[in-house]
């Protein structure tokens, strides 16, 4: 029988069986809308109430500063357009940076379009944001800082905490000068279910989640929206979700996201445990058996269950669909699984050559990753790797990679 | 008198989701790729593993490069009483698509005694990707690069043959050398209905990894689209 290791949980993840129960309740015997007056109706909403309050324990945030959405993106997308919209300045500038989700960097594009203005900010060869470039970059019309909480593709874990520590200070100066407020927004989406979400220790007013990436149903997400940040709903219509998010709350959804959530917080610490002592024993594993790899991210600062290096000399997809012959199921950075022919954007802002990004591989470890999985995995990948090399008429030299990487130019994308 | 029991018909329930046609079919395999590709990716033809052990052949070709994406090493022996091409070996980097097509070419132009030399410089990607039966409209800019590939091979093929004038001289002029697009080709991609950066780099790879070419091609896409289209 062909195994079958799901290495992809960065992509999203099964949902938890107890999820699943939990919600099960919530599609034909309480089918009601909490809008309506008689008893169904009251029992959905007070379901409702019951996940926020939920949810919000684990953000350490007021319930009424939850809502819930169609999940992760469109969280996103309601935070950075609605805050910047709600700022009613025209221009307003926004700052944000060129490793981000596509799902942020499309929302402040199409901002841009309207002609609101843009700051990209370069991360450093690990990933992180570089600080100096974000603060030089704050103009009077400035709004908006979106910044993620751990990168999706490399697993980096941004300092959140101290960005918003010190933009609290800032804000402190401006309101002096009676300048607009500048508003913090995390996308949390990859972070959530690794990463503590108190959004007051965070110093975020606006931080995005979804369902799907931790162990709970896709199309359902939550933002928390600190009180007295204003936004402008992009959805318009009876009026739910504090006139943010109109449309009939989706509640066994929002039960799903709320039960994983929960769970998710419950494990976190001795699941994080595991999956670090599992994520770096591969990480070592692969460095020193296949030539010519680079990790991609920082060592340790990375989200529990991300792998992601380059290897160099042969191309992504070729290396996934050879790993899903023998039952791995992963994911590249290159540009043959892209849709615009470009590879990663965020392997190339490390500093990181087209040939690395074509060459990347990620593994992300979940509930069912085993040691025996990541035990067969190194086994079998550099054969892999040394066959598609014997296919390729590449040869690419490491030294001159090396020296590329420290000087390449960082601001690869252009809005 | 002889008994007989009624064999009872095995009844499958379906789900309504399956009577629907909505979830795939129990045991159906599902991939990205025709079986063609699949087979040329897997068990590749006319692939050559050690490139070293390669002493002497008629014509070799180079096109692509890691940035792109896309790499292949193409080399030819040529009949040269009746003017064929006679075997093609290869080297790939790139995705399956890539690798497919570089496979499925080999095979074209040694088949039936091998290919005419005029013949095989006709050779145009859709001829390619029709043989592997299609690829995924956003795979077929990874088997753009083959047919570019063999021409280079051949040409080289005349170089040190001392044929020199039957060299194909690219009559049209460079505007990527990495992917070797030129206005031609932009012309082409064009006039096939791209008519965006994007549109055009899905079918040309130009100025994908070489980014400093983009306002050249965004130029010709411009003029050739006021030509055509006013």
């Amino acid at each position: 029988m062909t195994k079958h290791i799901y290495l992809d949980h960065a992509a999203t993840t099964p949902t938890d069986p107890r999820v699943v129960k939990a919600m099960a309740p919530y599609w034909t015997k309480n089918f009601g809308n909490p809008s309506s007056l008689y008893y169904i109706g009251q029992r959905a909403k007070n379901t409702l109430d019951n996940s926020r309050i939920a949810v919000a324990k684990i953000f350490n945030s007021q319930p009424e500063e939850v809502i819930f959405t169609g999940g992760g993106t469109e969280s996103i997308n309601l935070a950075i357009k609605g805050a910047v919209i709600a700022s009613r300045l025209t221009p307003a500038h926004l700052i944000t940076s060129n490793f981000e989700h596509h799902a942020v960097l499309n929302a402040v594009q199409a901002l841009k379009n309207q002609g609101h203005e843009v700051s990209l900010i370069p991360v450093d060869a690990d990933g992180f944001i570089i600080q100096d470039k974000l603060w030089s970059e704050i103009q009077d019309n400035t709004v908006l800082i979106s910044i993620m909480m751990a990168n999706n593709e490399v697993g980096t874990i941004e300092p959140i905490q101290e960005i918003g520590a010190h933009l609290e200070k800032l804000n402190k100066e401006r309101k002096a000068k009676n300048l607009p407020h500048i508003f913090f927004h995390t996308d949390a989406c990859q972070a959530a279910g690794a990463l503590e979400l108190n959004v007051e220790k965070l110093h975020v007013d606006l931080l995005s989640i979804n369902g799907s990436k931790i162990y709970g149903p896709k199309g359902v997400g939550a933002l928390y929206i600190r009180r007295g940040t204003a936004l402008k709903a992009l959805v318009d219509g009876g009026g739910q979700e504090k006139n943010l998010r109109s449309g009939t709350e989706n509640i066994p959804g929002i039960v799903g996201l709320a039960t994983a959530l929960n769970i998710a917080e419950q494990n976190r610490e001795k699941e994080n445990k595991r999956l670090i002592s599992l994520r770096d024993w591969t990480i070592k594993k692969l460095l020193t058996t296949i030539p010519k790899t680079l990790l991609n991210g920082h060592p340790t600062q990375r989200l529990p269950n991300n792998i992601n290096i380059s290897i160099l000399d042969i191309e992504g997809e070729a290396m996934l669909l050879y790993l899903d012959e023998i039952g791995i199921q992963a994911s590249t950075g290159s540009a043959c699984t892209a849709q615009d022919l470009e590879p990663s954007h965020v392997i190339r802002a490390l500093g990181r050559p087209y040939e690395a990004a074509h060459g990347s591989l990620r593994l992300t470890l979940g509930h069912s990753t085993q040691k025996e999985d990541l035990v067969f995995l190194s086994k079998k990948l550099p054969g892999i790797v040394k066959y598609l090399r014997q296919v390729s008429p590449i040869n690419v030299d490491m030294n001159t990679l090396h020296s590329s990487i420290k000087k390449y130019p960082r601001e690869i994308i252009k809005l | 008198m002889p008994t007989y029991t009624k064999k009872k018909k095995k009844v499958i329930k379906k789900s309504v989701a399956e009577q629907a046609d909505i979830v795939p079919k129990s045991g159906e395999e599902s991939w990205l790729y025709s079986d063609i590709v699949k087979e040329h990716f897997f068990t590749p033809k006319n692939l050559i593993m050690d490139a070293s052990k390669i002493k002497e052949y008629d014509g070799l070709g180079m096109i692509g490069s890691p940035a792109c994406g896309d790499m292949m090493k193409v080399w030819v022996w040529v009949d040269k009483k009746n003017d064929k091409i006679k075997k093609m070996q290869w080297q790939t980097f790139g995705c399956a698509s890539a690798i497919g097509a570089t496979s499925m070419l080999s095979v074209m132009v040694a088949e039936n005694g091998g290919m005419p030399i005029e013949q095989a410089l006709k050779i145009r990607p859709q001829d390619i990707t029709s043989r592997l039966g299609g690829l995924p409209t956003r795979k077929i800019h990874c088997s753009v690069l083959g047919d570019k590939a063999l021409r280079s091979a051949i040409n080289n093929y005349f170089l040190r043959s001392k044929q020199k004038d039957r060299i194909v001289e690219e009559q049209a002029r460079m505007i990527d050398k990495i992917a070797q697009v030129t206005d031609h080709d932009i012309e082409e991609a064009v006039l096939e209905g791209a008519i965006s950066l994007e549109a055009v780099q899905k079918k040309t790879k130009a100025g994908v990894g070489n980014p400093e070419v983009i306002p050249e091609i965004e130029q010709l896409i411009k003029f050739y689209r006021e030509k055509y289209f006013g």
